[in-house]
C-alpha cells in the first residue's frame, strides 16, 4: 500500500486560515451563522476552524454543533459493515441561520445529502453551505459542490484521500492512499 | 463497530454484555433524535413490521409501535381477540399468514412461554420478544437497565432489589439477567408464596423483609402484583400485601439514604407504591417510559441492520 502526501502539517495550518478568512468575508461576526461539523471526521475539522476564529480573529460567541448522518444515510443494509451511530450535539437554534456544513473529504456527495436531510430535524435554516477540506472532483454522485474548499484532489475510485488530525491521530496531514 | 451477536431478540439469556453495551450506546443516539424537533429518522423505510399481541398489551404496544414508526418502518398491527386465532388457526399458519405480506420482523406477545423461540425456528424473519408468558420481557429489562444506568452512572456494582411477584413475572427474570450481566448485584423479595422455589439457583440474594431490602438496595423495582396470573390465593388479601410489601413515604423517609425507585407499569396505585412515591423525585418511572422507545429503537435498529437485502 504506498501513500503520496497531498498536505504535510504547515499546509493544512496555511489552508485552515485561508478558509477562516473566506468564511469571516462572508459571515462578518457570525451572529447569524453557525458551524456543524458532521460526524464523525468533520467534527475535528470544524472544532479546528471555530478554535482559529475565536482565538486568531477574535470572533466571539461561536455556535458550534456535530451532527451525526448515520440514520439518514441511504446505504443502511447495503454496506459491508454495520452503520456506527456517533453523537450529535447541536444546543443552539438552526431556524433561520446561516449554516455552513463542514467535512473533511467530500467525494460523492451521499454524506451531504443525508446531512441535508438530518438538519431538517432542528429547524429550517435560511441557507446552508459547505466546506470542505478536500474535494475530490469528477467522483460526485448527486449534484453537490462545495463553496468553500482547502485542496480540490483527482483520485480514482481505487485510492482513498485519509484525512489525519493532531486530535486523533498525532499528526495534521493528508494523503493519497493506494487501497 | 460490532454488531449484535443473534438475528432475533427472544431473550436477554441469549444476549452477551457487548450486545447490550452496543443497544445501550444506540439508544442514547435514538434519544437525542427523539428529543428532536422532528423525531424521525428515515432508516427503516424499506423495513416492514408486525406487532402481533396475543396477550392484552397497552403500554409495550404503543412502546414498539412509536419506535417502529420513529424509525419511518411500516407497520401492520395484529391483536388475537380480533382474529382468526379464535377460529382456531395456529402460531405457524397465523405468521406465515402475515409473512405472506412480505414483513421483515415480527413483535410478538404471547401467552406462552418459549413462543418467540419456537417461531424463530419455524419462520423466515427477525423476532422479537415482547413478553411470553412468565419467561422472558427483554426490552423491559433493557430499558430498565438503561435507566439506572441513566440515572446512577453505571449499573456495575449497584444493589437492585425486585420486590413483589417474582414467581409470574417475566419482567423479574429478564431483569435478572440483565442486571447480572452488566455487574449488579440482584435481590428479590416478595412473600414466599410469590418467590419461586429455585431462585437462588439464579445467583441473587433472597429476602422476605422489605426494610431490610430497601437498607440494602441503591435501587428497588416494584412489580405490579398480577391479580390476573393468579390462580390461588398466594397472600391473605391485597391490604396485607400492601402492609408488608409496598412502599410508601414514610418508610422511604425512615431510610438513612435515597434510592431509585422504578415501576415497569401499570402501577396499582396504593398497592405496591403509593401516588406520593410514584410522584416523588426519587421515582423515575416515567424516565422508563421514555428510554423504552429509545431502547426499542435501537433494538429494532440494530437488528434490522442484520436483515438480509
Amino acid at each position: 500500500m504506498s501513500q503520496k502526501v497531498l498536505l504535510n502539517s504547515k499546509e493544512v495550518n496555511i489552508t485552515l486560515h485561508r478558509l477562516a478568512c473566506q468564511l469571516i468575508e462572508n459571515h462578518d461576526d457570525f451572529s447569524e451563522t453557525v458551524l456543524i461539523g458532521i460526524q464523525p471526521r468533520g467534527k475535528y475539522l470544524a472544532d479546528r476552524l471555530a478554535k482559529i476564529l475565536s482565538e486568531d480573529y477574535k470572533i466571539k460567541n461561536i455556535q458550534l454543533g456535530h451532527l451525526d448522518i448515520t440514520f439518514f444515510r441511504d446505504d443502511f443494509r447495503r454496506g459491508d459493515k454495520p452503520l456506527e451511530a456517533n453523537t450529535t450535539i447541536i444546543d443552539f437554534i438552526v431556524e433561520d441561520k446561516n449554516v455552513v456544513f463542514i467535512d473533511d473529504v467530500l467525494y460523492t456527495g451521499r454524506s451531504i445529502r443525508s446531512a441535508l436531510t438530518a438538519i431538517q430535524s432542528f429547524g429550517r435554516p435560511k441557507d446552508i453551505e459547505l466546506l470542505t477540506l478536500i474535494d475530490r472532483r469528477f467522483s460526485r454522485h448527486l449534484p453537490i459542490q462545495p463553496n468553500y474548499k482547502g485542496r480540490q484532489v483527482d483520485a480514482i475510485d481505487n485510492q482513498k484521500v485519509k484525512v489525519k488530525w493532531v486530535e486523533n491521530e498525532g499528526e495534521d496531514a493528508v494523503y493519497l492512499v493506494d487501497k | 463497530m460490532s454488531e449484535l451477536s443473534v438475528n432475533h431478540l427472544l431473550g436477554i439469556k441469549y444476549l452477551t454484555k457487548q450486545d447490550i453495551n452496543l443497544i445501550f450506546e444506540t439508544a442514547d443516539q435514538f434519544k437525542e433524535v427523539i428529543n428532536r424537533p422532528i423525531k424521525k429518522v428515515p432508516s427503516l423505510r424499506d423495513i416492514t413490521i408486525a406487532n402481533l399481541f396475543f396477550e392484552n398489551s397497552t403500554r409495550t404496544k404503543l412502546s414498539f409501535e412509536l419506535a417502529e414508526k420513529r424509525l419511518s418502518a411500516d407497520v401492520i398491527n395484529f391483536s388475537a381477540s380480533q382474529s382468526s386465532v379464535k377460529k382456531g388457526e395456529t402460531l405457524i399458519d397465523t405468521v406465515n399468514n402475515i409473512l405472506s405480506m412480505k414483513v421483515d420482523m415480527v413483535v410478538m406477545r404471547h401467552p406462552n412461554p418459549g413462543a418467540g423461540v419456537f417461531l424463530s425456528k419455524h419462520v423466515n424473519a427477525s423476532i422479537i420478544n415482547a413478553g411470553d408468558g412468565a419467561h422472558e420481557h427483554p426490552t423491559q429489562a433493557l430499558l430498565d437497565s438503561y435507566s439506572i444506568r441513566e440515572k446512577l452512572g453505571t449499573v456495575k456494582g449497584k444493589n437492585v432489589v425486585i420486590v413483589g411477584d417474582i414467581l409470574h413475572s417475566r419482567v423479574a427474570l429478564s431483569n435478572i439477567y440483565a442486571l447480572q450481566l452488566l455487574g449488579a448485584n440482584v435481590m428479590v423479595c416478595g412473600p414466599k408464596t410469590l418467590l419461586p422455589k429455585y431462585i437462588k439457583d439464579l445467583g441473587v440474594k433472597v429476602e422476605t423483609n422489605l426494610k431490610k431490602a430497601l437498607e440494602w438496595c441503591d435501587v428497588a423495582n416494584m412489580l405490579r402484583v398480577q391479580n390476573e396470573r393468579m390462580d390461588i390465593s398466594y397472600f391473605p388479601s391485597t391490604r396485607e400485601y400492601t402492609q408488608q410489601f409496598g412502599v410508601n413515604k414514610e418508610l422511604l423517609d425512615s431510610l438513612d439514604k435515597e434510592i431509585v425507585i422504578m415501576h415497569p407499569g401499570p402501577i396499582n396505585r396504593g398497592v405496591e407504591i403509593t401516588s406520593d412515591v410514584a410522584d416523588s423525585k426519587q421515582a423515575i418511572i416515567l424516565n422508563q417510559v421514555e428510554n423504552g422507545v429509545a431502547v426499542r429503537m435501537a433494538v429494532i435498529y440494530l437488528l434490522a441492520s442484520k436483515i438480509k437485502q
